[in-house]
Parts: structure tokens; sequence; C-alpha cells
């Protein structure tokens, strides 16, 4: 269980901030210009030295949702084995949210995993390439907007008869 | 006229000498990507002993193999790797569709999941199964190895032949896609 210290000096720092627990794990709701800031002051005031994940949902046809795209941080105090969940809500034609590679190093790959594949854009990450489909592809697939057999891609390679191989 | 011959000689034709040769040599390339991999292991293994029909060496490397086994589902990503190693693959080669994911897709019918290799590429044998047994595997080498007998030929013109290459193509038809 996360200590109370934590989450009150989290918001006596972001006044924007909202807190919510269930079962036991406690979840922050920072706006997306917040994000960074709170990230950073958890990293550096709190000592959450561990990016364990950062992953998406997309509240597409959800009205009760502030907005499309769902980011969250998953954080890890190795030393006090504490965790917390960072969320924060983006939206538009380019989802864009600030990069934490410049915080956590491990945040590389996990933010080009959830730009392959929701297409949210990591404002100053260094490499923002496609990391598990091919450079090819053009779609973002776990978009709840993208149909299950996808848009042709898989029909999309040359047939090697006998007589060429 | 009556040619006596000792009992230990054979007549037979070039073409068949060489076919013989090739089916019980099978050097089997397995490029398994999922639970059929499991049960090509098997059938290697001493349990149900490939061995016994000719094709025990399995070589991990396209240039030393003529069969490959496609055990497993095959993803899009996937697909130009195969069609390399298939084209790495030395004549007279041949390739086994191992399970339901390699022939059809099986239940993996997403967007980046290969429906089939034949849509991309030649293949011999189809066994069906999720996955199949290692019986089943062996069955279908003893079908090639007698396909390999009926057609095969030194020159390898069985292989060249166009109506051998229509059939692939003829399971290459795109409907529109449900859901798009």
């Amino acid at each position: 269980m996360i200590e109370t210290p934590v989450i009150d000096g989290m918001k006596a720092l972001f006044p924007g901030l909202a807190v919510s627990e269930f079962r036991g794990q406690v979840r922050l709701v920072a706006p997306p210009d917040q994000v960074h800031d709170v990230l950073e002051s958890l990293k550096e005031r709190f000592g959450f030295d561990f990016l364990a994940d950062v992953t998406c949902v997309d509240y597409l046809d959800r009205p009760d949702a502030p907005d499309r795209f769902g980011l969250v941080y998953v954080l890890a105090n190795t030393k006090a084995n504490w965790r917390l969940v960072v969320r924060t809500h983006v939206g538009g034609a380019e989802p864009t949210v600030p990069s934490a590679v410049d915080l956590w190093e491990g945040a590389n790959w996990l933010e080009r995993e959830v730009w392959d594949l929701f297409g949210v854009r990591f404002e100053g990450h260094p490499d923002l390439r496609r990391l598990v489909l091919p450079d090819a592809f053009e779609s973002h697939p776990l978009r709840k907007d993208y149909p299950l057999r996808g848009r042709g891609e898989r029909h999309n390679h040359p047939f090697i008869p006998r007589s060429q191989s | 006229m009556a040619v006596s011959l000792p009992d230990n000689v054979l007549v037979t034709k070039l073409d068949e000498l060489a076919s013989w040769c090739r089916k019980n040599s099978l050097w089997p390339m397995p490029f398994a990507t999922a639970c059929c991999g499991i049960e090509l292991m098997a059938t290697g293994a001493s349990r149900h002993d490939l061995a016994r029909f000719g094709a025990e060496v399995f070589r991990f490397s396209p240039r030393q193999s003529d069969l490959l086994i496609v055990a497993g589902r095959v993803a899009t990503k996937m697909m130009p790797v195969l069609q390399r190693i298939w084209m790495q693959m030395l004549e007279p080669k041949w390739c086994i569709s191992m399970g339901a994911c390699a022939s059809t897709g099986g239940v993996f019918d997403t967007y980046c999941v290969i429906q089939g290799i034949d849509r991309f590429m030649p293949v011999d044998m189809y066994v069906p199964g999720c996955p199949p047994r290692p019986e089943q595997l062996i069955q279908s080498i003893i079908d090639l190895q007698e396909k390999i007998q009926r057609e095969g030929t030194l020159s390898g013109r069985e292989i060249d032949q166009p109506e051998r290459q229509v059939l692939p193509r003829a399971l290459r038809i795109t409907k529109p896609e449900r859901g798009t």
C-alpha cells in the first residue's frame, strides 16, 4: 500500500491531480500538459526509479471518458516497494503526449509500442519508429475503429511460383 | 529375347532410381513458429522416430535441406522471411504445410496472420489438425514420398510444369473482407 505522504505531496504540488483507488492500487489522473511534470516529480521527489509499463486504452464511443486515448504509466519505487499508476487522456486527430524517455530510458521501446499499435505520438522521443509491426504498415491496429481482419495488409505479399524459386 | 541376369541385378529407369534416392533421403528444414513445432519435434524424437522413413536429418540451414516443413502460424512480418528461406533452398525441394494455421490461418483470422501460406508460395502436402499428431505428419511424409516416386524426374521437369503453378494461384481468391 502506497504511503499517504506521496499522495498528499503530489496533491499539494499539482492541484489539478485526481486521485482514485481500486483494490489497493492508487491511480493519479493528470491533464496531458502536466503529465511530464507529474512523472518527473514522482521520480525526483518520491523515488519512483522504475517505469514498469507504458500502455494505452482506446475509449472510442465511450461518452463517459474524458478523451479518446487513456495513457497508462505504471511506476514503481523499488526501495520502498510502492507501485503507482499515472493516467492521462489525449485525443484529436494526432494525439500527442510528452515523451518520458528523458526520465526513464526504459520508456523508449514502451512508447514505440504504443505509437505502433495506437498511433499516439510522443513528443521528444529520440527514435519514434514502429516496434512490432512491419515498417510498411500504415494503420494502428489496436484502435477500436480498425477492423479485426485488417485492411488487406495480410494479403499484400508477392506470390512466388515454383518456376521462380 | 530372353536375357538372363543374375539375381542381384535390377533393371530400372534412371528417373525412377533418382526419385527412389530422393524420396528416401529427405532432409527436412523445420520452420516451427507455434505448437505444431512441438509435434514436429516429437516426430523427430525417439518415440515416433522419423528416421524410420529416411527423413531423419533435420537441417537448420535451407542450403542443406530439401523439405520445408512449415509448422505453425505465419505472421505478415514473417512471410518475407519464409519466402526467403524457400528461395534459398536448392532444387529438388518440397514443402509441407503442417497444421490448420499454416494451411488456412486456423483460428487466427486477424489482420496480421497469413491465411494459408499457399497464397504466397508453393505447397506439396497439407496436414490437417490443430496440431496434427506425429502420425499424421509421418503419413504426409509417406504420401510425399509416393508423390516423389510417382512424378519425380532426373531433370526436375515435373516441378517446372505450368499446371503445377496454376493450382496455388487458383486459391488466391481475394474476396471482400467481412467487417471492413
